[in-house]
């Protein structure tokens, strides 16, 4: 019963944390501000599929958070690194 | 949702909700603070720590309702607690790279001092 209303509760504090960086993603002055943004949208998006996954009391979306947190590092580190040298692989 | 006993829920919602904030913290972070370098403190330390809160709470859950203790989530833990910081330093020097200054001119200065 607690855990069904802390669920609930924790689903719309990482919501407003997702809208939070979805304002910096289109606001962002610079190009790095926008990746910063998509990098802790998946974090966040990594949260919400834990929170689904107590939910409905099932372990099939927790091998798409693993998949989301790795390409979510190997995506910044190309965008950064694309940013910093203006090519990929030299 | 599977019914616990009362102690186990407690534990497991306060790590979620725990977590929960946490994340919310470091967005508003993101969203609120003046400059690059301070915007990139928020998601790399209080966002990696509230999700570990939460990778806990989901492996209690998981351990207690299977009946064994299940350490997949420990793997998603270890792997954002070693790429957040490697993240965080790669943006950190192509800010540097691509000139982006903060408000207190230390970074011009160092910048000046590189290039």
């Amino acid at each position: 019963m607690i855990l069904t209303y802390a669920i609930a509760t924790a689903f719309g504090i990482v919501s407003a944390a997702i809208l939070l960086n979805a304002y910096r993603l289109f606001q962002g002055p610079d190009v790095l501000d926008r990746v910063v943004a998509l990098d802790t949208m998946n974090i966040n998006a990594i949260a919400l599929l834990l929170l689904a996954g107590i939910w409905w009391s099932t372990d099939l979306f927790f091998e798409a958070a693993l998949l989301i947190a790795m390409m979510g590092f190997v995506g910044t580190v190309g965008l950064a690194r694309f940013l910093l040298r203006g090519d990929l692989i030299e | 949702m599977e019914e616990l006993p009362l102690y186990l829920q407690s534990i497991i919602a306060a790590l979620i909700i725990f977590g929960a904030i946490f994340a919310f913290i470091g967005s508003l972070g993101l969203a609120k603070l003046p400059d690059f370098y301070m915007r990139l403190h928020g998601p790399t330390k209080a966002t990696t720590l509230g999700l570990g809160a939460m990778l806990v709470g989901s492996m209690v859950y998981f351990s207690v309702t299977k009946g064994s203790l299940t350490l997949h989530e420990i793997l998603i833990t270890l792997f954002l607690f070693i790429t957040a910081p490697v993240s965080a330093h790669i943006l950190s020097k192509s800010a540097i790279r691509s000139r982006i200054y903060d408000s207190t001119g230390m970074v011009e200065e160092k910048t000046r001092e590189l290039f």
